[in-house]
Protein backbone atom coordinates (compact mmCIF):
# COMPACT_ATOMS: atom_id res chain seq x y z
CA UNK A 1 0.00 0.00 0.00
CA UNK A 2 2.82 2.66 0.90
CA UNK A 3 4.47 1.84 -2.78
CA UNK A 4 1.23 2.43 -4.28
CA UNK A 5 1.33 5.77 -2.64
CA UNK A 6 4.40 6.21 -3.57
CA UNK A 7 3.69 5.74 -7.34
CA UNK A 8 0.69 8.37 -7.19
CA UNK A 9 3.23 10.77 -5.82
CA UNK A 10 5.50 10.21 -8.85
CA UNK A 11 4.72 11.91 -11.47
CA UNK A 12 2.55 15.03 -9.94
CA UNK A 13 6.07 15.42 -8.00
CA UNK A 14 7.75 16.03 -11.92
CA UNK A 15 4.77 18.66 -12.57
CA UNK A 16 5.81 20.52 -10.03
CA UNK A 17 9.26 20.16 -10.64
CA UNK A 18 8.65 21.28 -13.93
CA UNK A 19 6.34 24.44 -12.63
CA UNK A 20 9.20 25.32 -10.10
CA UNK A 21 11.82 25.27 -13.24
CA UNK A 22 9.57 27.84 -15.19
CA UNK A 23 11.00 31.73 -13.96
CA UNK A 24 9.22 34.70 -13.97
CA UNK A 25 8.70 36.45 -17.69
CA UNK A 26 10.76 39.36 -18.69
CA UNK A 27 9.25 42.56 -18.99
CA UNK A 28 11.33 44.27 -21.82
CA UNK A 29 10.02 46.62 -24.85
CA UNK A 30 6.84 45.39 -26.73
CA UNK A 31 8.43 45.40 -30.40
CA UNK A 32 11.66 44.72 -31.79
CA UNK A 33 15.00 45.41 -30.21
CA UNK A 34 18.36 45.58 -31.60
CA UNK A 35 20.82 43.80 -29.76
CA UNK A 36 23.70 45.68 -29.63
CA UNK A 37 22.21 48.79 -30.79
CA UNK A 38 24.16 50.41 -33.62
CA UNK A 39 24.40 54.62 -34.37
CA UNK A 40 21.44 55.16 -36.68
CA UNK A 41 22.25 56.63 -39.86
CA UNK A 42 22.47 60.10 -39.97
CA UNK A 43 20.63 62.75 -42.37
CA UNK A 44 19.96 65.89 -43.05
CA UNK A 45 17.24 66.84 -45.61
CA UNK A 46 14.93 69.75 -46.50
CA UNK A 47 12.50 70.41 -43.97
CA UNK A 48 8.82 70.87 -43.36
CA UNK A 49 10.10 73.48 -40.81
CA UNK A 50 11.51 75.47 -43.60
CA UNK A 51 14.98 74.63 -42.70
CA UNK A 52 17.43 71.34 -42.45
CA UNK A 53 16.10 68.65 -40.57
CA UNK A 54 19.05 66.81 -38.80
CA UNK A 55 18.72 63.55 -36.84
CA UNK A 56 22.05 64.94 -34.92
CA UNK A 57 19.98 68.33 -34.04
CA UNK A 58 17.72 65.81 -31.86
CA UNK A 59 20.13 64.22 -29.77
CA UNK A 60 18.84 64.21 -25.98
CA UNK A 61 15.56 63.09 -27.89
CA UNK A 62 13.83 60.16 -28.56
CA UNK A 63 12.95 59.78 -31.96
CA UNK A 64 10.68 57.79 -33.96
CA UNK A 65 11.27 57.69 -37.33
CA UNK A 66 8.58 57.13 -39.98
CA UNK A 67 9.06 56.64 -43.77
CA UNK A 68 6.26 57.06 -45.55
CA UNK A 69 4.40 59.78 -48.14
CA UNK A 70 1.38 62.11 -47.47
CA UNK A 71 -1.01 60.65 -50.42
CA UNK A 72 -0.80 57.03 -48.21
CA UNK A 73 -4.00 56.12 -48.44
CA UNK A 74 -4.31 53.14 -45.51
CA UNK A 75 -0.75 53.49 -43.64
CA UNK A 76 0.96 56.39 -42.67
CA UNK A 77 -1.95 58.00 -41.78
CA UNK A 78 -2.60 55.15 -39.18
CA UNK A 79 1.24 55.39 -37.72
CA UNK A 80 0.88 59.16 -37.49
CA UNK A 81 -2.33 59.21 -35.66
CA UNK A 82 -0.81 56.88 -33.53
CA UNK A 83 2.19 58.57 -32.61
CA UNK A 84 0.00 61.56 -31.93
CA UNK A 85 -1.48 60.13 -29.30
CA UNK A 86 1.10 58.50 -27.99
CA UNK A 87 2.62 62.08 -27.73
CA UNK A 88 -0.35 63.30 -26.27
CA UNK A 89 -0.32 60.61 -23.47
CA UNK A 90 3.62 61.11 -22.91
CA UNK A 91 1.94 64.61 -21.18
CA UNK A 92 4.95 66.99 -20.69
CA UNK A 93 7.55 64.33 -21.45
CA UNK A 94 6.37 64.87 -25.20
CA UNK A 95 8.56 67.29 -25.53
CA UNK A 96 11.36 64.77 -25.21
CA UNK A 97 9.87 62.66 -27.86
CA UNK A 98 10.29 63.62 -31.95
CA UNK A 99 8.82 62.13 -34.83
CA UNK A 100 10.73 62.66 -38.01
CA UNK A 101 8.33 61.26 -41.01
CA UNK A 102 10.73 61.32 -43.62
CA UNK A 103 9.08 61.19 -47.36
CA UNK A 104 9.39 58.31 -50.16
CA UNK A 105 7.83 60.48 -52.67
CA UNK A 106 9.69 63.58 -53.03
CA UNK A 107 8.42 64.25 -56.03
CA UNK A 108 4.69 64.80 -54.71
CA UNK A 109 5.91 65.51 -51.36
CA UNK A 110 7.94 69.19 -51.23
CA UNK A 111 8.24 70.75 -47.78
CA UNK A 112 5.05 72.60 -48.13
CA UNK A 113 2.60 69.99 -48.69
CA UNK A 114 4.71 68.28 -45.14
CA UNK A 115 4.06 70.40 -43.00
CA UNK A 116 0.15 70.69 -43.79
CA UNK A 117 0.53 66.59 -43.77
CA UNK A 118 2.20 66.28 -40.70
CA UNK A 119 0.99 69.26 -39.12
CA UNK A 120 -2.63 67.96 -39.39
CA UNK A 121 -1.53 65.14 -36.76
CA UNK A 122 0.72 67.40 -34.71
CA UNK A 123 2.24 70.72 -35.33
CA UNK A 124 5.49 69.64 -33.52
CA UNK A 125 5.89 66.42 -35.70
CA UNK A 126 8.40 67.34 -38.69
CA UNK A 127 8.72 66.00 -42.52
CA UNK A 128 11.73 65.59 -44.60
CA UNK A 129 12.24 65.45 -48.38
CA UNK A 130 15.19 65.26 -50.33
CA UNK A 131 16.47 64.02 -54.29
CA UNK A 132 15.71 60.57 -54.90
CA UNK A 133 19.17 60.14 -54.70
CA UNK A 134 19.40 61.20 -51.26
CA UNK A 135 16.74 59.17 -49.89
CA UNK A 136 17.41 56.33 -51.94
CA UNK A 137 20.88 56.25 -49.88
CA UNK A 138 18.93 56.88 -46.44
CA UNK A 139 16.35 53.93 -47.57
CA UNK A 140 19.14 51.54 -48.20
CA UNK A 141 21.23 52.24 -44.39
CA UNK A 142 17.67 51.44 -42.71
CA UNK A 143 16.90 48.69 -44.61
CA UNK A 144 13.70 50.13 -45.94
CA UNK A 145 12.19 49.48 -49.25
CA UNK A 146 10.03 51.82 -51.60
CA UNK A 147 8.71 50.80 -54.58
CA UNK A 148 6.27 52.72 -56.90
CA UNK A 149 2.95 50.85 -58.42
CA UNK A 150 -0.06 52.29 -59.90
CA UNK A 151 -2.88 53.01 -57.64
CA UNK A 152 -6.22 51.48 -58.20
CA UNK A 153 -7.44 54.71 -57.45
CA UNK A 154 -7.13 56.86 -60.76
CA UNK A 155 -7.21 60.08 -58.87
CA UNK A 156 -4.34 59.35 -57.04
CA UNK A 157 -2.01 58.36 -60.00
CA UNK A 158 0.65 56.00 -58.37
CA UNK A 159 1.02 54.93 -55.01
CA UNK A 160 4.32 54.06 -53.30
CA UNK A 161 4.53 50.82 -51.59
CA UNK A 162 6.76 50.99 -48.52
CA UNK A 163 8.47 49.66 -44.99
CA UNK A 164 5.69 50.26 -42.63
CA UNK A 165 7.69 50.33 -39.36
CA UNK A 166 8.36 52.93 -36.70
CA UNK A 167 12.39 53.25 -35.94
CA UNK A 168 12.76 54.72 -32.29
CA UNK A 169 16.10 55.90 -31.96
CA UNK A 170 17.47 56.86 -28.22
CA UNK A 171 18.43 59.89 -26.71
CA UNK A 172 22.47 59.13 -27.66
CA UNK A 173 21.37 58.21 -31.54
CA UNK A 174 21.33 54.88 -31.33
CA UNK A 175 19.02 52.85 -33.26
CA UNK A 176 16.99 50.52 -30.96
CA UNK A 177 13.45 49.45 -31.82
CA UNK A 178 11.87 48.48 -34.39
CA UNK A 179 8.00 49.30 -34.02
CA UNK A 180 6.02 47.16 -36.90
CA UNK A 181 2.94 47.91 -38.10
CA UNK A 182 -0.45 47.14 -36.08
CA UNK A 183 1.52 47.80 -32.59
CA UNK A 184 -1.38 49.49 -30.38
CA UNK A 185 -0.47 52.66 -29.05
CA UNK A 186 -0.04 51.31 -25.81
CA UNK A 187 2.61 49.33 -26.86
CA UNK A 188 4.24 51.82 -28.66
CA UNK A 189 4.16 54.63 -25.20
CA UNK A 190 5.13 51.58 -23.41
CA UNK A 191 8.68 51.68 -25.70
CA UNK A 192 8.99 55.45 -25.50
CA UNK A 193 8.38 55.32 -21.93
CA UNK A 194 10.83 52.78 -21.62
CA UNK A 195 13.66 54.67 -23.88
CA UNK A 196 12.81 58.27 -22.12
CA UNK A 197 14.01 56.56 -18.93
CA UNK A 198 16.67 54.76 -20.12
CA UNK B 1 -2.29 0.36 9.16
CA UNK B 2 -3.14 3.73 10.72
CA UNK B 3 -0.38 5.40 9.45
CA UNK B 4 -0.39 3.77 6.41
CA UNK B 5 -4.18 5.01 5.56
CA UNK B 6 -2.86 8.57 6.70
CA UNK B 7 0.02 8.11 3.83
CA UNK B 8 -2.42 7.02 1.58
CA UNK B 9 -4.72 9.95 2.25
CA UNK B 10 -2.15 12.53 1.79
CA UNK B 11 -0.41 11.11 -1.30
CA UNK B 12 -3.58 11.31 -3.21
CA UNK B 13 -4.30 14.86 -2.00
CA UNK B 14 -0.45 15.91 -2.89
CA UNK B 15 -1.27 14.60 -6.40
CA UNK B 16 -4.48 16.21 -6.82
CA UNK B 17 -3.11 19.50 -5.62
CA UNK B 18 0.11 19.35 -7.68
CA UNK B 19 -2.02 17.98 -11.19
CA UNK B 20 -4.48 21.12 -10.33
CA UNK B 21 -1.32 23.39 -9.54
CA UNK B 22 0.01 21.98 -13.65
CA UNK B 23 -3.20 22.57 -14.79
CA UNK B 24 -4.21 26.21 -13.41
CA UNK B 25 -0.87 28.00 -12.92
CA UNK B 26 0.18 29.86 -16.13
CA UNK B 27 3.07 28.82 -18.42
CA UNK B 28 6.08 30.85 -17.34
CA UNK B 29 8.57 29.26 -19.29
CA UNK B 30 12.27 30.19 -18.30
CA UNK B 31 13.02 31.88 -21.62
CA UNK B 32 10.73 32.95 -24.49
CA UNK B 33 13.46 33.19 -27.07
CA UNK B 34 13.77 31.17 -29.99
CA UNK B 35 17.17 31.49 -31.51
CA UNK B 36 18.25 31.73 -34.81
CA UNK B 37 21.54 32.72 -36.07
CA UNK B 38 23.03 33.19 -39.50
CA UNK B 39 26.49 31.91 -39.70
CA UNK B 40 29.65 33.84 -40.45
CA UNK B 41 30.39 32.85 -44.09
CA UNK B 42 27.16 32.97 -45.54
CA UNK B 43 26.87 35.59 -48.11
CA UNK B 44 30.20 34.59 -49.42
CA UNK B 45 29.00 30.72 -49.91
CA UNK B 46 25.98 32.01 -51.42
CA UNK B 47 28.18 34.42 -54.14
CA UNK B 48 30.09 30.99 -54.86
CA UNK B 49 26.25 29.59 -55.67
CA UNK B 50 25.98 27.52 -52.77
CA UNK B 51 22.04 26.94 -52.94
CA UNK B 52 21.72 25.20 -49.30
CA UNK B 53 19.21 26.38 -46.71
CA UNK B 54 21.14 28.02 -43.78
CA UNK B 55 17.43 28.77 -41.86
CA UNK B 56 13.95 27.03 -41.94
CA UNK B 57 11.88 28.90 -44.52
CA UNK B 58 9.08 28.18 -41.71
CA UNK B 59 9.51 29.16 -38.23
CA UNK B 60 6.72 28.26 -35.72
CA UNK B 61 6.72 30.51 -32.14
CA UNK B 62 3.68 29.53 -29.33
CA UNK B 63 1.75 32.25 -27.72
CA UNK B 64 3.13 32.63 -23.62
CA UNK B 65 5.39 29.83 -24.14
CA UNK B 66 8.14 30.47 -26.93
CA UNK B 67 7.02 33.74 -28.91
CA UNK B 68 10.11 35.61 -29.09
CA UNK B 69 12.24 35.11 -32.49
CA UNK B 70 15.76 36.32 -32.00
CA UNK B 71 17.84 36.03 -35.26
CA UNK B 72 21.35 36.98 -34.54
CA UNK B 73 23.43 37.74 -37.26
CA UNK B 74 27.08 36.43 -37.05
CA UNK B 75 27.78 37.49 -40.94
CA UNK B 76 30.31 39.27 -42.41
CA UNK B 77 27.82 41.82 -44.27
CA UNK B 78 24.72 43.29 -43.34
CA UNK B 79 21.53 41.06 -43.88
CA UNK B 80 18.06 42.60 -44.09
CA UNK B 81 15.36 40.84 -42.29
CA UNK B 82 11.65 42.69 -42.93
CA UNK B 83 12.13 46.17 -42.59
CA UNK B 84 15.68 46.59 -41.24
CA UNK B 85 19.32 45.77 -41.56
CA UNK B 86 20.67 43.54 -38.74
CA UNK B 87 24.44 44.17 -38.64
CA UNK B 88 27.12 42.15 -38.31
CA UNK B 89 27.40 40.86 -35.10
CA UNK B 90 23.81 42.35 -34.20
CA UNK B 91 20.41 40.62 -32.91
CA UNK B 92 16.85 41.21 -33.82
CA UNK B 93 14.97 40.42 -30.91
CA UNK B 94 11.20 40.34 -31.90
CA UNK B 95 8.15 39.17 -29.45
CA UNK B 96 4.95 38.26 -30.94
CA UNK B 97 1.38 38.91 -29.21
CA UNK B 98 -0.74 37.59 -31.68
CA UNK B 99 -0.94 34.54 -33.26
CA UNK B 100 -1.41 35.00 -36.85
CA UNK B 101 1.08 33.79 -40.54
CA UNK B 102 3.58 36.71 -40.63
CA UNK B 103 6.00 36.68 -43.98
CA UNK B 104 9.22 38.89 -43.72
CA UNK B 105 11.79 40.00 -46.33
CA UNK B 106 14.85 37.95 -45.52
CA UNK B 107 18.35 37.87 -47.02
CA UNK B 108 19.67 34.55 -45.25
CA UNK B 109 16.94 32.44 -47.36
CA UNK B 110 17.77 31.66 -50.74
CA UNK B 111 14.02 32.80 -51.83
CA UNK B 112 14.28 36.45 -49.85
CA UNK B 113 11.42 35.68 -47.78
CA UNK B 114 10.79 33.98 -44.34
CA UNK B 115 7.54 32.82 -42.63
CA UNK B 116 7.03 32.81 -38.83
CA UNK B 117 3.88 30.97 -37.70
CA UNK B 118 2.65 31.97 -34.24
CA UNK B 119 0.41 29.83 -32.52
CA UNK B 120 -1.76 30.07 -29.60
CA UNK B 121 -0.96 29.10 -26.26
CA UNK B 122 -1.69 26.80 -23.96
CA UNK B 123 -3.86 29.68 -21.86
CA UNK B 124 -6.77 26.14 -20.55
CA UNK B 125 -6.44 24.43 -17.81
CA UNK B 126 -5.64 20.78 -20.53
CA UNK B 127 -3.57 22.48 -22.74
CA UNK B 128 -1.37 23.53 -19.30
CA UNK B 129 -1.46 20.15 -18.29
CA UNK B 130 -0.56 18.75 -21.60
CA UNK B 131 1.95 20.92 -22.21
CA UNK B 132 4.02 20.83 -19.30
CA UNK B 133 3.83 16.88 -20.14
CA UNK B 134 5.38 17.25 -22.76
CA UNK B 135 7.70 19.21 -21.03
CA UNK B 136 8.33 16.79 -18.66
CA UNK B 137 8.86 13.99 -21.29
CA UNK B 138 11.17 15.99 -23.40
CA UNK B 139 13.20 16.47 -20.13
CA UNK B 140 13.30 12.49 -19.24
CA UNK B 141 13.80 11.67 -23.14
Amino acid sequence: MMSKAWAVLVIPACLLIALAAESSIHDGFKSGVFEPPRAAPGFALPGSNGSAVALSAFRGKVVALVFGFSHCPKICPVTLAKLAEVSQRLGPSAKDLQVVFVTVDPERDDPARLRTFVGYFNPAFVGATGSQAELKALHRAYGVTATRVASENKALGYEVHHSSSIYLIDREGKLRVLVPFGKSADDILHDVRLLLDS
Amino acid sequence: MRFLHSAWILSVLTAVGAVSAAALVPVQPGSREQLFEIPKGTWARRMAGAKAEILPAEIRLVLGVKDVLVLRNLDDVPQIFGPTLIMPGQSLRLPFEVASEYQFACTAHLNGEMTVIVDDGPTSAPSRLRWRLAALSKMAF
